[in-house]
């Protein structure tokens, strides 16, 4: 290979190409490579240091959750021809990835109710982030104006993120466990780009998101037009979002028919694993007329020469290969094998079956959430409609009692307040339900949470 | 009828009015297959969408073991779903048949040769998979406690330190998901550290040879792009550099060796002038498999790094993600770096490290621009670049880039044969690093075929093509990577079919231009799904 090259060693190829003051004239610092058994031992070792969905009875929640992954979805996303390709640039020899791009696009907007779905984003929060993005290149304008409701994560990468692009972000409290519908009418003015709710919200609330997004449109339409800005958009209303969870889809109003205009979400819960929280997927739906706005892939239908039905990415002038600078987001590699898993598990749980899980959600999470709430020292943090989490105020300490239940094997759900940083969550205990927590283990729970509360609270008492 | 249907996103009358495959024989000449020949050409798309049958299902849902209750009590009318979504209605057998016959219609790595320059397709050993896939990583909950989450905060720590090593820089975050979304990091660190300093700068130099997410990243970030120039060695222009380098500087964003496969000979002198005026230097990590443990972004005077865990590490590319992209930063940036970050302490028995993760950054007075995502990142791309870097180990990291940049000047030295060199002559330089740039010009003008032929017709040939027109500085461009888990006869096989390919066209350029012939799809008018975008399946 040398002789073919034309040099007399391999390293005349680095000599002639990299200046000697910034090579690395020793070993890199990191321990031996170790044969492939050795590998998976350690591997497996540190596996066993970490306490799982398998190992303890979870209830911990909070944007990701221990839903089950049926095993067809293991061995799909295992296979080669989906595991291994690159980004389909190439349509001809990608039409496998390319209609499974078009079908998770569809089963997204039948889901969501909005018609405009991309081929996937990374992750719930950075998705918000991606939606204000949007609202400005939509709009021009500064103000994004948030629900408390939020997951904190959400928020603080909106945060960040706006930091970047230029905007304001105005949080509106709760009450009551929902966004403050007067709160939320008096922030939103004829200067604000997008208003943004979750749904359910952090806190396990079902919104009224109809409401609020009639209260957005509402209280700019009525606003004078005093500041002489230039408005996208009809009546010169702000960018709807929503981020939604989209497993409760099949029993929720979907957001395109609460006039919501853009949904993003997490899609975790959608055939993926928790992964100690990645990677995921996010999911990015809006109205039509957003559609040359939205950022990353989307995969288009078509024909081919000889009139074959084919798929292609589309609309590439939006992405950052051709539009550069101008391009509606930086997105290359986005989640493709994870959103493949999300759409096998929706086609696997079928258009009944979404609405049957949805109800079985519904029913054990309120049975979990009234059963807890009548221990002693445990009440709810709220009295709003949930379906698949709730909050519950402790009379105890949130840690102590969690490290209670876990010494039980059950971890009961995720201290609020160390979340999100709130003085009024102390207290708080943010519980999720999935169809793989049993009445047994709910049971279960009330038996071993009602004791560690109780402990803590006798250890409490002064002496 | 779904308010879904009103939308004009998913029929168009054009489309659905295409004739049947097999009709037609289009271009091609002698040699050419007759279109619809394979049974792969032969069978119809049809989504999942159009199979089934109500009342078919897969799914059985666990029974309701709770009291039932009016659920009407538990959630309001108006809140309520009045239609399910229309998803399927198929059966498990169905559902795999499906899929896996979409499987059939996908090239991939596995399969074939990908030499896309800058992608760094290289072998994805299955041992990840096994290891990922353990339940101790694959379901454990982003937010169980630290004192029961150790092994995966150890495997974090210890990449974090594996990648600051590679890098030359202390300080790692390995929170961003990709590596676009580690130059957005990098680029809000960059204004971080400019604004604690009190300056408010604007732009960010970048050469015209960056990859796109370079420039649409620094719009995302709220700055303003300047193009640098590049000189006739492929290097970065330094007289047009000192011309634009001045306080309003916030960054200059680089990848090197750069998308032309030349590593920068002037990048100290580069370092020397971007830090002269007080900017930062940037280092887009999508070409580290040509230096790993030869040379440092950190030894070369970079400030922020961003690694893509999907491509020198071996994360699959999964058709399109998932990937990661976590940054290493010098100690004047580390301040600013995203939370929460993985913090080790010697406190435990005997000890014994234990680790925990840092959230105190994010408080109020802490300098760091908050998060750039949920939870901590992808942590099972950190499992499986975790697994590929304990079994190279440093002297096998080095091993490969040796190797990548072996393949790429073999399979560069190979195509400078004659038949090709002149058709397709190297853009720039003599040698390369692990990646080479040819220019199709003189082929468009000699046999009038452009690259987009070559690259169709080398599918029928079973390769995936090189990248395809990028850099934009090089006209017809060709940018091949090869990365160093090919062997010879692969690299020797590809050049033959270059060569193939330009005997063929002088002999009749029709066949080329036409191409493919045995893919599942011939080529696809990609003008009319742009200019009426379907993008769903009509119900």
């Amino acid at each position: 290979m040398l002789a073919e090259i034309g040099v007399g060693s391999l390293q005349e190829i680095f000599d002639r190409q990299i200046p000697e003051a910034v090579r690395l004239d020793r070993p890199l610092a990191l321990p031996d490579g170790l044969p492939e058994q050795d590998v998976y031992e350690h591997l497996r070792s540190l596996a066993a240091r970490n306490t799982s969905a398998e190992d303890e009875i979870s209830f911990l929640g909070a944007g990701m959750y221990d839903h089950y992954v049926p095993a067809l979805i293991d061995m799909l996303t295992e296979r080669s021809e989906f595991l291994t390709p690159y980004t389909p640039y190439q349509p001809e020899i990608s039409q496998g990835g390319l209609q499974v791009m078009f079908e998770y696009q569809t089963a997204i907007s039948e889901l969501t109710g909005l018609p405009a779905s991309n081929a996937s984003a990374y992750e719930g929060p950075s998705a918000v982030a991606a939606a204000g993005y949007l609202a400005k290149l939509h709009n021009g304008l500064r103000r994004l104006v948030i629900s408390a409701g939020l997951h904190p994560h959400s928020i603080q990468t909106l945060r960040t993120t706006a930091h970047g692009y230029g905007m304001d972000v105005i949080e509106v409290p709760l009450r009551d466990g929902v966004t403050d519908p007067d709160a939320w009418a008096q922030a939103i003015d004829a200067d604000t780009s997008a208003a943004i709710f979750a749904q359910p919200n952090f806190y396990g609330a079902v919104e009224d998101a109809a409401a609020l997004s009639a209260a957005a449109k509402a209280a700019t339409s009525a606003a004078p037009a005093g500041n002489g800005s230039e408005r996208g958009g009809a009546g010169g209303a702000p960018v709807v979002v929503a981020q939604v969870d989209p497993i409760v889809l099949g029993v929720l109003a979907p957001p395109g028919e609460c006039g919501v205009d853009v949904a993003v979400g997490e899609g975790q819960a959608l055939g993926n694993r928790l992964d100690f929280g990645g990677p995921s997927f996010g999911l990015f739906a809006a109205r039509d007329e957003y559609l040359r706005r939205m950022p990353g892939r989307i995969a288009g239908e078509t024909v081919d020469v000889d009139g074959r039905r084919g798929f292609v990415l589309t609309l590439q002038t939006r992405e950052q290969h051709i539009r550069r600078e101008k391009a509606t987001s930086n997105i290359c590699t986005a989640q493709a094998l994870n959103a493949l898993a999300g759409v096998v598990y929706l086609t696997w749980l079928g258009r009944r079956g979404i609405v049957e899980l949805g109800e079985l959600l519904l029913a054990r999470t309120n049975y979990a959430r009234e059963t807890l709430a009548r221990l002693d020292g445990v009440e709810k943090l709220h009295d709003q409609p949930v379906i698949r989490e709730f909050a519950l105020r402790l009379d105890a300490d949130v840690g102590s009692v969690r490290r209670r239940c876990a010494a039980q094997g059950v971890n009961p759900g995720v201290d609020l307040q160390a979340l999100t940083g709130r003085a009024e969550d102390r207290g708080g205990l943010l519980v999720a339900i999935t169809e793989r927590r049993s009445r047994e283990h709910i049971d279960r729970l009330a038996d071993v949470l009602g004791a560690a509360v109780a402990a803590e609270r006798r250890a409490a008492v002064p002496a | 009828m779904s308010a879904l249907d009103e939308s004009r996103l998913h029929s168009d009358p054009g489309i659905d009015a295409h004739r049947q495959p097999g009709g037609v024989q289009s271009g091609g000449g002698a040699g050419a297959p007759a279109a619809g020949a394979t049974p792969l050409q032969r069978e119809r798309a049809t989504t999942i969408f159009q199979k089934g049958a109500s009342g078919r299902r897969a799914f059985t849902c666990p029974a309701l073991d709770v009291p039932a209750v009016d659920s009407g009590k538990l959630l309001p009318e108006r809140f309520r779903r009045t239609e399910p979504p229309r998803l399927p209605e198929v059966s498990e057998p169905e559902i795999v048949r499906h899929y896996v016959g979409l499987s059939k219609r996908n090239f991939d790595l596995d399969s074939g040769f990908y030499p896309l320059g800058s992608c760094t397709m290289k072998h994805n050993p299955r041992l990840h998979e096994r290891a990922a896939a353990l339940s101790g990583h694959a379901r454990l909950h982003p937010l169980q406690d630290a004192e029961r989450a150790q092994g995966a905060l150890e495997l974090m720590w210890n990449l974090q330190a594996a990648l600051a090593e590679i890098a030359g820089l202390p300080h790692v975050s390995l929170q961003p998901s990709a590596g676009s979304h580690g130059e957005l990091a990098g680029v809000l660190l960059t204004r971080a550290y400019h604004e604690d300093r009190g300056q408010t700068r604007h732009k960010v130099l970048t050469p015209d040879t960056s990859h796109g997410t370079n420039p649409a990243t620094v719009t995302m970030a709220g700055l303003e792009v300047v193009k640098l120039a590049t000189n006739e060695s492929g290097g970065i222009d330094i007289e047009d550099l000192k011309a634009k380098a001045d306080e309003d500087v916030a960054c200059l964003m680089l990848t090197n060796p750069n998308t032309l496969g030349i590593f920068d000979e002037n990048i100290l002198q580069i370092a020397e002038i971007v830090h002269g005026v007080g900017a930062t230097l940037y280092y887009d990590g999508a070409n580290l498999n040509a230096v790993m443990g030869i040379s440092r972004p950190g030894d070369m005077g970079f400030d922020i790094v961003h690694f893509n865990l999907h491509k020198s590490f071996t994360q699959p590319h999964g058709g399109g993600g998932p990937g990661s992209g976590p940054i290493a930063v010098s100690e004047r940036i580390a301040p600013f770096l995203p939370v929460p970050v993985v913090e080790r302490s010697d406190d435990g028995p005997g000890g014994a490290p234990t680790f925990d993760l840092d959230h105190g950054r994010g408080r109020v007075g802490s300098k760091s621009i908050g998060r750039v995502r949920g939870f901590h990142g992808n942590y099972g791309c950190f499992v499986r670049a975790y697994a590929y870097i304990r079994s190279l180990g440093g002297d096998g990291l080095l091993d490969a880039s040796q190797n990548a940049v072996l393949n790429a000047n073999y399979l560069l030295a190979r195509l400078k044969r004659k038949g090709v060199a002149e058709q397709l002559p190297l853009a720039y330089g003599e040698l390369c690093m692990h990646e080479f740039v040819l220019s199709g010009g003189p082929m468009k003008r000699a046999l009038k075929i452009k690259t987009l032929d070559l690259a169709k017709r080398l599918l029928d040939h079973g390769f995936h093509p090189p990248t395809v027109y990028f850099p934009l500085l090089v006209d017809e461009a060709l940018m091949v990577e090869p990365t160093e888990t090919e062997t010879r006869e692969t690299l020797d096989a590809f050049a033959e079919a270059v060569a193939e390919i330009l005997r063929e066209a002088a002999a009749d350029p029709e066949i080329a231009a036409n191409a493919p012939y045995t893919t599942p799809v011939r080529r696809l008018d990609e003008v009319t799904a742009a200019k009426r975008p379907v993008i769903r399946q009509a119900m």
